[in-house]
Order: structure tokens, then sequence, then C-alpha cells
């Protein structure tokens, strides 16, 4: 099981990118675990400024807007 | 080819009469419309197609440890080709700082970013043409510069709130990209999806206001008012006038085009772009997570008689 978190302050992009990850993960039909991170120095502490962003297994993966579905999917591929 | 589609639609398709208010209104707001967002997508896709979108990450391992006219240069071109969502700005501030980047260069960094981007340049260039773009940049630049140092004398490191100082960010990410052609293209896509989608609002109103004082403001009225370098409460009072207003820097684009076109001096307009696009209370209100008010207070001051100079000057030069 992957533990996804998305680093963001609640802003619309963030709620896109949560949805986006959870719609994909469903379709694809892998089992992970999705938080929210949205505490301004939980965020900095992943070394990421601009938001959203996606850490997977405590790796960061992306940082700065929606990531787009290919991407996203090819998360769940490997 | 746009001004064709605007003529097309207003005369042929819906048979307005040229010259009247309704036509001349309809006929900017197509035009503006098509071409803005036409280029607005061409320029983003290849950005996004060359990679050319520089991340804040990166920014801010350029500017950190340099001397401090170097650093502030170096944010001032950073912040001007890097189009970031104002949203990323508390945790852009608390980088800058955890990296010990002087507040007077994070705050350069903050006014040119907003102010000056690259997408909203090529926009210029089509939209007013190369010299007035060329004017409006080297106008942003050197506010950013000023602006930024005047701050630094203030001593702003008294009102950051105390929190921001205790955060200590993570080993900053090295997020690996898709360098093939698809993964580029797919990247572009997904840039002009994410700022276009973010943007057009703005886009859209600027025009709607672009075209109003295109088709019915008259003109004996603004060269009366708003023309004349002898009027030198203009350019304060388009200052003024752009605080409570806010829209990006490619918004207020259409609204220049239209001022200038029924001629308002160039200073006062050059003003009020700066002072919409620069100068909110969004941003102030997004800014105050990390600041105290006087602080805030100073910024808008120096951001003010900073925009009220430079549209004092270019009236000077042009008249």
């Amino acid at each position: 099981m992957k533990t996804i978190k998305v680093l963001g302050s609640g802003c619309t992009n963030c709620k896109t990118t949560l949805k986006l990850i959870e719609e994909i993960a469903g379709a694809k039909g892998v089992d992970i675990r999705l938080e929210k991170v949205e505490e301004i120095g939980d965020i900095m502490g992943y070394g990421v400024m601009s938001t959203p962003g996606v850490v997977i297994d405590g790796k960061v993966v992306h940082a700065g807007g929606v990531p787009d579905r290919r991407t996203i999917e090819m998360w769940f591929e490997e | 080819m746009f001004e064709a589609l605007a003529s097309l639609v207003v005369y042929q398709w819906l048979g307005l009469p040229r010259g009247g208010h309704a036509a001349d209104a309809l006929h900017f707001f197509i035009m503006d419309t098509t071409k803005i967002f036409a280029l607005l997508v061409a320029v983003i896709y290849l950005m996004g197609l060359l990679r050319a979108i520089l991340s804040a990450e990166r920014v801010r391992d350029y500017v950190r440890g340099k001397p401090r006219w170097l650093a502030r240069t170096l944010a001032i071109l950073l912040g001007a080709v890097t189009p970031f969502c104002s949203c990323s700005s508390v945790p852009l501030f608390i980088g800058f700082v955890e990296a010990g980047i002087p507040l007077g260069v994070t705050f350069s960094f903050l006014i040119a970013s907003p102010m000056i981007n690259e997408v909203a340049a090529v926009i210029l260039v089509g939209i007013l043409g190369w010299k007035l773009a060329a004017l409006y940049v080297a106008a942003g630049l050197l506010v950013a510069y000023v602006g930024g140092a005047v701050m630094e004398r203030f001593r702003p490191e008294r009102w950051v709130e105390a929190y921001v100082w205790e955060i200590r960010m993570g080993e900053v990410a090295r997020i690996e990209m898709d360098r093939s052609l698809a993964g580029r293209h797919r990247y572009a896509l997904n840039e002009v999806k994410e700022i276009v989608g973010r943007i057009w609002k703005w886009v859209l109103m600027g025009v709607a206001v672009g075209a109003l004082f295109h088709g019915y403001v008259p003109q004996s009225w603004v060269v009366e008012h708003l023309g004349g370098r002898d009027n030198w409460l203009a350019v304060p009072g388009a200052v003024l006038l752009g605080i409570p207003l806010y829209s990006n820097a490619t918004g207020v684009i259409p609204i220049a085009e239209a001022m200038l076109g029924k001629g308002v001096a160039i200073g006062t307009t050059l003003a009020l772009m700066m002072s919409i696009a620069a100068l909110s209370l969004p941003e102030m209100l997004i800014l105050r997570k990390v600041i105290r008010w006087p602080a805030l207070a100073i910024y808008a001051g120096v951001l003010a008689i900073s925009f009220t100079l430079v549209g004092w000057g270019f009236n000077l030069i042009a008249a």
C-alpha cells in the first residue's frame, strides 16, 4: 500500500490534486492511504516551496501545480 | 486576422452600424479576447515545451549567499520570468527567509513577480507594440529594485511573525522530470490548462472594461481630464484607483490599450497598470500570514510612491 501526501494549505489547486489522485487510484484499483498536509511548517519540511506538492512513501514526486493525469497514472504503475 | 474576425462578426453577422458605441465596444471585445487567448495558449505551451518555467526551489538556490546587489538583481529577473500564483507567496517568503536571503531582496522578488512575467510581456508586444512593452518591463524592474532597497531601510525583520523564523526547510526536493517529447507535450498542455484556468477571468474582465472604455468614454473628455501632463493629480489618482482593483498582469493590458487609444497620457496608464497588477488587497492579506501590518503598510506606501514617480516621469518624457 502506498502512502500519498498532498502538501498545500487548502488552495483550490490542492483540492483538485487530492481529488484527482483519489479518482485515478480508485479507477486503477490501487490501495492507497491519502493524507493532507496543511501545516506550513510541515510542508516546508519536505523542501517544497510551491504548492501543491505530492509525496509518495516519503519521497517528493511533484511540486508546484496540479499534476496531469498521465503523471499520476505513472506513479501507480511502478 | 483577429481584427478581420471581429469586423466579420460585428458588422456582417450582427449588422451593427460602424462607429456606434455598442459596435465599437463589441468589436474591441471580440478582437482582444480572441487575440489574447490565442497568444496566451501559444506562449504558455511553448514555454512549457522548453520547460522554461523555473521552479521556486531553484530560484532560491540561485539567490542565496550572493552579494546584496547580485542577489537583488537575480531575484528580480527570476521574479520576472516566473508566473507564480499568489497562493504560493507564503511558502516562498518563508523559504527565502529560511535560506538567509535578506528581506529586502525577498520584497524585490515579491514586487517583480506579479508585475512582470514572460507571458504578459509577449502579449504586451502583441497588443501595444514592443516600445511600450519595453517601457513597462523596464519601469517594473526599476521599481522592484528600488522598492526592495527602500523596504530594507525600514528593517522589516522586526515585523516578521515569530513562527516564520522557526520553520526549518527539509532538503530541497529534486523532482525527476520526464524529458521525452511526449512528456514535455503533456507538461506544456497541463501548464496551459492550469495557467489559463487560473487567469481567464481576469483577462475577460480586463477586456470587458477596456471594451466599455473604448466604446463609451468620449475622447474629448479623456483628453481634457487625463491627457495633459499639466494634470499632476491624474497619476496619483490612477495609482489610488488601482489599489482596490486587482487583476493579473495580462488582464490589465486590454485596459491600457483602450486608455492609450483614447489619449490617456502614457505615464498615467503605466501607473494604473502597475498599481492594479502589483498592489492589491488579496495579496496583502496573504502576506499578512507571515508579516505584520506596519511592514505591509510601508510596502504599500513605497509601491504607491514609486508608481506615482514612474507615471510622472514618463508623462514628462513623453510630453
